[in-house]
């Protein structure tokens, strides 16, 4: 046995350091992104149970005990589905489409600290990393709109293209509240200023940024009560009407990975990320990744929630909330923070 | 004042919290689903499923070729041929229904006069190729034979209706 990993290390040695850093980071990713695939494929089966039982129904429980194999069961199905090319499709932005929607909602991960020490690259600009990446994603969307040449598809992308530029900037105000509060933009620091116990979170100086960002977050990822972009019952569906087999199922995991990406960017700007509610005893047990695990679980379910809730708001009324109501309250609050920090001496109540 | 309500009531998302806590309380309501290959809805004695043709206790069949049931089929589903037998007695020679074209309507048990057609409460039943939901006589006695002991209860509970 220890001869055996003598000679794993010698073959190592070997490796120039260019090709260990490389595989290292690569062991690194794929311990992110194996587990999140996971949370992906049981996000939709905790969906479907969900909505299932606030709509007074049981759910799946067919495959699997309870139905808990019933995401294996639809991941199986969907890569052994025929990929259909539509004949008068750009046939290379049709295929680029779903990789452009779901890199950047998986590269965004690489800098999310789940604890203290554990996060793949802690750069400084992590925020403006994490902005520049969830904006990146629409590009997937209206690049499927336009490449599958279909009607039902262009008004979708152009629907959601016209949304998520409404939104993004709401959302990059309520953040802009958060590195004023923190007077940092790396996400390891904001969490840190954010220790001790669950009112030092920055959940409630920022109160309304809070919710702003998180509806903002439900809009971005075109989401119910927001999801005009797919709106099943107008346009069939949306950007994908024309994808199917793993092409579709790639933009199905993009939007959920982006669902579980906002949850646990909310968690880590306004819940104080791997921080437990309590310093004392009995939640000092969960360790720290248990904590932002259970606030982005709990984040989750409000997305699923809503869902079950809302009816489909209208072009007019997302536009209306998103210029007339998010960004003017951001806006305020903004003002509120810097008006505080600079003229009173009630600034530390945003710290 | 009103004006100041109704702003408070937006940005406190009044309504928006009444409608979660409506589809949270249902979250935990008993569930109304029928697990339907496990569990089954109580099932009517008129209940209008598969055909039969029933015969009389001692064995011979009921229909006498009155063709009323062919007159009144709506989807003109039924075909019948008759003869006359060695015994004076007049039968069907050919007695089909296109199960395909029936709606179910039930106006054939209506219209015989000997109880003869009728429609079970088998449900659940499938053709694997064109012509399998074509139902000759044979067929239908078949069917007919396997649920007698049904078909007559059902008849006698629903008699005093009539």
């Amino acid at each position: 046995m220890d001869t055996l990993i003598e000679i794993v290390l010698i073959i190592w040695s070997w490796f120039p350091e260019w090709l260990q850093t490389v595989s290292i980071n690569m062991v690194y990713i794929v311990a992110i992104l194996i587990p999140l695939m996971a949370c992906v494929a049981y996000l939709t089966f905790a969906e479907r149970k969900l909505i299932g039982y606030m709509q007074v129904r049981v759910g799946p429980n067919r495959v699997g005990p309870r139905g808990w194999l019933q995401p294996i069961a639809d991941s199986v199905k969907l890569l052994f589905k025929e990929i259909i090319l539509p004949t008068n499709a750009n046939k290379f932005l049709f295929i680029i489409a779903p990789i452009l929607s779901i890199a950047p909602a998986l590269a965004a991960w690489a800098v999310i600290p789940f604890t203290d020490t554990m996060v793949l690259a802690n750069i400084d600009a992590s925020l403006l990393y994490i902005l520049a990446l969830t904006s990146m994603g629409v590009y997937g969307v209206i690049v499927a709109g336009w490449a599958s040449n279909s009607k039902y598809a262009f008004l979708g992308a152009m629907r959601s293209a016209a949304q998520i530029v409404a939104y993004e900037i709401a959302m990059g105000f309520a953040l802009v509240g958060v590195l004023m509060a923190a007077g940092s933009i790396n996400l390891m620091e904001i969490v840190t200023r954010q220790q001790g116990n669950i009112l030092d979170w920055y959940m409630w100086p920022l109160l309304p940024l809070f919710i702003v960002y998180f509806i903002s977050g439900v809009a971005e990822t075109n989401r119910a009560p927001f999801d005009v972009a797919e709106g099943e019952s107008e346009i069939v569906a949306g950007f994908h009407v024309e994808y199917s087999g793993m092409a579709f199922a790639v933009f199905f995991l993009a939007e959920y990975a982006n669902m579980i990406l906002i949850a646990a960017l909310a968690a880590i700007m306004f819940l104080g990320g791997w921080h437990a509610p309590f310093a004392i005893a009995p939640f000092t047990w969960i360790p720290a990744f248990g904590w932002l695990f259970i606030k982005v679980c709990g984040l989750l379910f409000f997305f699923l929630w809503f869902r079950a809730t809302f009816p489909r708001y209208r072009y007019d009324q997302i536009m209306r909330l998103g210029w007339k109501v998010l960004i003017p309250v951001t806006l305020v609050w903004i003002g509120v923070i810097g008006f505080a920090e600079f003229f009173t001496p009630y600034g530390y109540l945003f710290h | 004042m009103n004006i100041v309500k109704q702003y408070i009531n937006t940005f406190l998302l009044l309504e928006l919290w009444r409608g979660l806590l409506l589809t949270g309380r249902h979250m935990f309501a008993r569930k109304v689903t029928i697990q339907y290959p496990d569990e089954y809805t109580p099932m009517s004695p008129r209940f209008r499923g598969l055909h039969a043709l029933r015969r009389y206790p001692n064995g011979e069949e009921r229909c006498i070729a009155c063709k009323l049931c062919e007159a009144i089929c709506p989807a003109l589903a039924i075909t019948i041929e008759s003869e006359q037998r060695e015994d004076g007695t007049r039968r069907t020679t050919r007695y089909d229904i296109d199960l395909t074209k029936c709606i179910f309507c039930g106006f054939c048990e209506e219209a015989c006069p000997v109880d003869s057609i009728v429609e079970t409460r088998i449900f659940e039943y499938h053709g694997e190729k064109r012509g399998d939901l074509y139902y000759t006589k044979e067929m239908l006695l078949a069917v007919g034979d396997k649920v007698e002991k049904q078909l007559a209860a059902d008849r006698a509970s629903d008699a005093k209706y009539r």
